[in-house]
């Protein structure tokens, strides 16, 4: 059923789709790092498409192929019940140039998704709200995931943290409170 | 989600104040799991909130790429240890996905039967937890005598009451025991009974209701960006369920229906929830009178499947398959694949990377409350602090699924 939209997405990215294929039944569509917000934004929006459900984002290390690792990401549609996966190959062989525009934008989901890939393989999502480890602590040295991370890798002692919350949570001028409050702030007060 | 103390009057507000910030967690005694959440309070109201968690990291996923892939099922049975056997059967059924393999008939209906009873013990400890950490202590120890019921079925069928690892490629460890059937039929009317007890207690309770309803509201829109999934999707209005939207096993033959709620606020998630246990009973009964009473439970196949014991001793063939599925792995072809199943908390998904041998090359979990928690914070964002306790404890955390 979702053939239509590996179609779909041919027609309309034509050579920006590096592949396609059905394995084991999953639709999946392999397209080129610049139209991979492109790509996202389509399937959200085609009303053929309405990829509405965020489901997954991931990576893969191909240690010996190049480019390097493979981002995945696992859509579906609430209305028209199909899914479909997308992937885009980035970084080269000492993990470097590890870009990719983040998807945060286009579904809010992907928010944790990406910080965790970013933590567990150090892609780097351009244009992600606030991109810090999830899963790994601050100071952890690495990528787990990587294939080239031996598993039987030490870390280096942390030195003890005073309590810094500014430090721990950054939070941006479009978080906090999401309707317009009396404020305490002399600041604010001041600039009325 | 409008100002709390709108109609303070500004001179009353004159003192100076600065924001405030409180940790909560990472072990804190009003919250089941493990996690951490920052808070910056203005009086007693969350202006900005930063959920941290990864404090139950584990390494799954590192871990599988070292075993076979038998030897993940032990894995994870740890990763959503409130219902492990629903984690095996959707480990199991991917790597069947990339066998192209189907169990027998019989096998399939006994996974539905264990799988529910599974989620009737997530649903419960989830439910009577958030209860109890409003104050209703006990609800927790109805739901905890009526799981105990579920656990002493598991123990008798798999040997253990929590982490059972009783999962297999191409089947279940073992058959379903004689007496199977009859203690589901006589546990199950025994584990209803509390349930509607717990409901008695807490659905006219005035302070509970006072706690839940109208708090954490979510709309259906933000729930699906997010990547909600399972009750606390369906609370929104949303009704999508995996066993319904993409059948598997055989609930295209039982007959169910999918609770949904209208606000997707917390009471609507504790009576998804609720009516969830009622469905799963009313799916398992179905599955108990069509299930086969006898027939094969691993499929046959010397690939796939460990001979029987005496074959092992006894003859050249059974040593050697033994030996190359133990030692080797079970050789499962080159690819990629997605494989998801509706877990407690939502949809449990799966995706491997195999490149031919016996050992993984990547195993990636979608666990569906990762999706789930990531919501928390824009829920509590203007709540107050008490609020906190019961809109986490509706969002079902599980550390181990949470954190890998």
């Amino acid at each position: 059923m979702s053939k239509k939209v590996l179609d779909l997405l041919q027609a309309k990215f034509g050579d920006k789709i590096v592949e396609t294929h059905s394995q084991f039944g999953d639709d999946t569509a392999v397209v080129v790092p610049e139209a991979w917000r492109d790509v996202a934004l389509f399937l959200r929006d085609e009303p053929r498409c309405a990829m509405n459900m965020f489901t997954d984002l991931t990576a893969v290390d191909y240690l010996e192929r190049e480019p390097r690792f493979e981002v995945v990401c696992h859509l579906r549609s609430l209305d028209r019940g199909h899914r479909i996966r997308i992937k885009t190959r980035i970084g080269d062989e000492n993990g470097e140039s590890m870009e990719l525009p983040s998807l945060a934008p286009v579904w809010r989901g992907a928010n944790w998704f990406e910080r965790e890939c970013f933590d567990m393989f150090g892609v780097k999502f351009v244009g992600h709200p606030d991109l810090r480890r999830i899963l790994m602590y601050e100071e952890f040295q690495g990528h787990p995931l990587r294939k080239d991370y031996p598993a039987q890798q030490a870390q280096p002692l942390v030195e003890y943290r005073e309590g810094n919350f500014d430090k721990l949570a950054p939070f941006g001028d479009d978080e906090g409170m999401p309707f317009g409050r009396q404020t305490h702030d002399y600041r604010d007060t001041e600039a009325n | 989600m409008e100002p709390l103390d709108e109609e303070l009057e500004e001179s009353a507000l004159e003192l100076p104040s600065e924001p405030m910030q409180l940790n909560m967690g990472p072990s804190h005694p009003a919250m089941h799991g493990t996690v951490r959440i920052v808070l910056e309070l203005s009086g007693e109201t969350i202006t900005k909130a930063d959920v941290q968690i990864g404090y139950l990291h584990r390494g799954f996923e590192k871990m599988c790429e070292r075993g076979t892939w038998t030897q993940c099922f032990p894995y994870v049975d740890r990763l959503n240890y409130v219902s492990p056997m629903l984690n095996n059967v959707g480990f199991a059924l991917a790597v069947e996905k990339m066998l192209g393999v189907t169990v027998p008939e019989r096998c399939q209906y006994y996974r539905v039967i264990l799988g529910e009873l599974a989620r009737i013990c997530d649903h419960l400890v989830c439910n009577s937890a958030m209860a109890m950490e409003l104050g209703a202590f006990t609800p927790f120890l109805y739901g905890a005598r009526a799981r105990e019921i579920i656990w002493d079925i598991f123990e008798e069928e798999t040997g253990a009451r929590v982490t059972h690892s009783f999962g297999r490629v191409g089947g279940m460890a073992s058959p379903p025991t004689a007496d199977f059937k009859g203690m589901v039929r006589s546990g199950l009317p025994r584990v209803l009974a509390m349930v509607g007890e717990i409901e008695a207690l807490l659905l006219k309770n005035r302070i509970f209701l006072d706690r839940v309803e109208g708090v954490g509201k979510m709309s259906k829109e933000d729930a699906l960006a997010m990547g909600w999934t399972g009750p606390t999707l369906r609370s929104t209005g949303a009704a999508y369920d995996v066993r319904r939207a993409h059948p598997y096993l055989v609930y295209d033959r039982l007959e169910f229906d999918v609770p949904v709620g209208t606000t997707g606020d917390n009471y609507d998630r504790f009576m998804c929830r609720q009516g969830e246990i009622r469905e799963s009973a009313r799916i398992i009964e179905q599955a108990l009178d069509q299930m086969p009473d006898s027939g094969p439970i691993n499929i046959d196949d010397a690939r796939v499947v460990l001979p029987p014991k005496e074959e092992v001793y006894t003859t050249i063939e059974g040593t050697i398959q033994h030996f190359k599925i133990v030692m080797e792995g079970i050789k499962v072809p080159a690819g990629e694949c997605y494989s998801y199943t509706e877990a407690g908390n939502g949809e449990l998904g799966f995706y491997l990377v195999s490149d031919g041998s016996g050992t993984p090359y990547r195993v990636r979990i979608r666990p569906p409350c990762f999706a789930s928690v990531q919501g928390l914070q824009q829920l509590i964002l203007g709540r107050m602090i008490p609020d906190v306790v019961p809109t986490f404890g509706s969002m079902n955390m599980i550390g181990g699924e949470c954190d890998h």
